[in-house]
């Protein structure tokens, strides 16, 4: 979309109020009510300042904005299993998808070929796609678990199992609709079949195959937390349980925030792939 | 006449809706000789594409076969290029991506070099030097079509087929690609088989001229020669006398006799050797004078007619 600079500006600014709006509403909610009076000290002591000055247990935006400073400053250190830096945790996370993801693309894109160039395979394989498309990637986790035996590999196979469904679909769908004019000029012009597959199928199936991807990189991030939750050791999704173990909401709300920003780079990422291989007609 | 191009008693079905077959057209005999010329004007729906598409190799025909050079063809070759009516340019492509596209085709052992400077020698020849970098979304229609006719060129076919190729284009823009289709072909003695609606062009290109009456069954009723001179120029080929004869003649086989033939002729229609016309400044509506005027009365005529019929009544029945 092009708006125009004056559309733009005006998109800016209301983003900004918006944003100021929600951190002052934040502030205030999470505000402290007055202290309370006529406590004994020493069961003050015990009760914490949450009890005894009617500070909100929820943290503000800057408790929030300092524990992420603190982040940021020191994202990679190591302190033992419980202890990790967050950037080290989200590279783990990080890591499986792309290894997970991955491994989708090398099964998903020529199976996507198969099935959109062969109308045997596509009416042969569709009841199990239609069977499997819509388990939930979590539900395969004690499978993969007993049989791969190791956990670190069986998020990955949650990750490429939830990621290989719209991928496959979409590229057999692109293939399948590759305009027949095209693929006249290329029989006019007798090429062959690996030459048509590369030349005319895949430039003209490559933008609806990106938007599978865009889609599957989408739920492979969305899979990730949830599954780090439930193997546990390291990766972002495990920081969050950790925290919330440790009762440390400050730490969730950060995870929360890092996991949007990453899963927008990883979007863009994949946008712009996608805005490149795009053709106008 | 030497037959370069033999159309051998082809004939085309499709299963109908509801069981049985539609013909679209049945037993077609045509012949072409080396270096002709020739145009179908039918009505849509007479199985003029799927002719086009058949010579192509990109269709079957039911029954029957295409000879071309002495052998029967077997589906799509390099030696018979195809101009669509789309254009059918690879959207992705520049305009030397889409032509040397074809070069590549054609001569796989070609270095990249080869194929760039062959590409641009067929690019400059149907005028688009400079817009070799552009996508085919950022032409307009006479310039893509323009890429269609220098993606087909390059390849040096033996047959051009083109498929209603300036359809779509303003009267300007497909004026001056005739010329250069023209031009191309006179020069390079190119055997060319096109599909028109456009009277004028198929007298302004062709030499001669195939008929087809309307489908489905449809047949070829007549093949008109072209009485004018070779080197007939686009400015002026409608002022030459034997113009109107041949026009109207064309016209009054599309406005009357394509529907009628088949229940005139019956079965008795020799498919084989379809009657071949040359027409002449004798025909009766060859646009003189006398023509003119008698055209002119009965429009006349007409009008006071109109004016005396009750109203509501179909153009149809007034006339």
């Amino acid at each position: 979309m092009n708006a125009s600079p004056g559309v733009r500006l005006a998109a800016a600014f209301v983003s900004v109020v918006i944003f100021i709006v929600f951190i002052a509403a934040w502030h205030a909610a999470t505000q402290g009510t007055s202290a309370v009076q006529g406590m004994d000290p020493e069961y003050a002591k015990l009760m914490g300042i949450t009890a005894t000055s009617g500070k909100s247990p929820m943290p503000g935006p800057l408790d929030v904005g300092a524990k992420l400073w603190e982040h940021l400053k020191q994202p990679f250190y190591d302190k033992g299993p419980n202890d990790k830096g967050i950037g080290i945790q989200l590279g783990y996370s990080i890591l499986r998808v792309l290894l997970g993801y991955l491994l989708a693309v090398l099964v998903a894109i020529p199976l996507g070929f198969l099935i959109g160039m062969s109308a045997v395979m596509s009416r042969a394989l569709d009841p199990f796609i239609q069977v499997l498309k819509p388990i939930s990637p979590l539900a395969w986790m004690p499978l993969a678990l007993y049989t791969i035996k190791d956990s670190s590999l069986s998020a990955i196979f949650v990750i490429f199992i939830c990621s290989v469904w719209p991928m496959l679909i979409n590229t057999a769908f692109g293939v399948a609709a590759v305009r027949k004019e095209w693929l006249n000029v290329a029989r006019t012009l007798e090429v062959g079949a690996i030459r048509r597959a590369f030349t005319i199928v895949l430039p003209a199936a490559a933008p609806t195959i990106l938007t599978g991807m865009r889609i599957s990189i989408g739920i492979a991030w969305l899979v990730i937390v949830a599954a780090e939750m439930l193997v546990g050791g390291t990766g972002i999704g495990y920081f969050v349980w950790n925290e919330w173990n440790n009762l440390s909401i400050t730490n969730v709300i950060i995870a929360i925030l890092v996991i949007g920003l990453v899963g927008m780079v990883l979007d863009q990422i994949l946008a712009r792939i996608a805005r490149s291989v795009t053709f106008p007609e | 006449m030497e037959k370069f191009i033999a159309i051998e008693g082809i004939t085309k079905r499709f299963p109908a809706p509801g069981g049985g077959t539609t013909t679209v057209f049945e037993d077609l005999w045509l012949s072409m000789a080396r270096g002709e010329f020739t145009c179908v004007i039918g009505h849509s729906g007479c199985g003029k594409t799927t002719v086009l598409n058949i010579l192509a190799g990109l269709d079957v025909p039911s029954e029957g076969a295409v000879i071309v050079d002495n052998k029967a063809i077997e589906g799509p070759s390099l030696d018979r290029a195809v101009i669509f009516q789309g254009h059918s340019l690879l959207p992705w492509r520049t305009v030397m991506g889409n032509v040397s596209y074809a070069v590549s085709s054609k001569w796989r052992r070609l270095s990249a070099k080869d194929v760039t400077e062959h590409a641009q020698q067929v690019i400059d020849l149907v005028g688009l030097t400079g817009a070799e970098h552009k996508h085919p979304s950022e032409l307009s229609g006479g310039m893509k079509q323009r890429v269609g006719i220098a993606r087909a060129l390059s390849i040096e076919p033996k047959i051009m087929l083109m498929d209603e190729p300036f359809s779509a284009l303003d009267a300007l823009t497909r004026g001056t690609l005739q010329d250069e289709v023209r031009r191309i072909c006179l020069t390079t003695g190119q055997t060319a088989f096109m599909i028109t609606h456009d009277v004028d062009e198929a007298i302004y290109l062709s030499d001669r001229i195939v008929l087809m009456t309307n489908g489905p069954g449809a047949v070829i009723a007549e093949i008109v020669e072209n009485p004018l001179p070779k080197d007939r120029k686009r400015t002026d080929f409608h002022k030459h006398p034997r113009y109107y004869g041949v026009r109207n003649h064309i016209i009054d086989f599309l406005v009357t006799r394509s529907k009628s033939f088949a229940a005139e002729q019956g079965a008795t229609f020799d498919r084989r050797n379809v009657p071949v016309v040359r027409p002449s400044t004798s025909s009766s509506h060859d646009g003189d004078i006398d023509g003119l005027v008698t055209s002119i009365n009965r429009q006349v005529r007409l009008l006071n007619t109109t004016k005396k019929m009750p109203r509501g009544k179909s153009l149809k029945e007034r006339l």
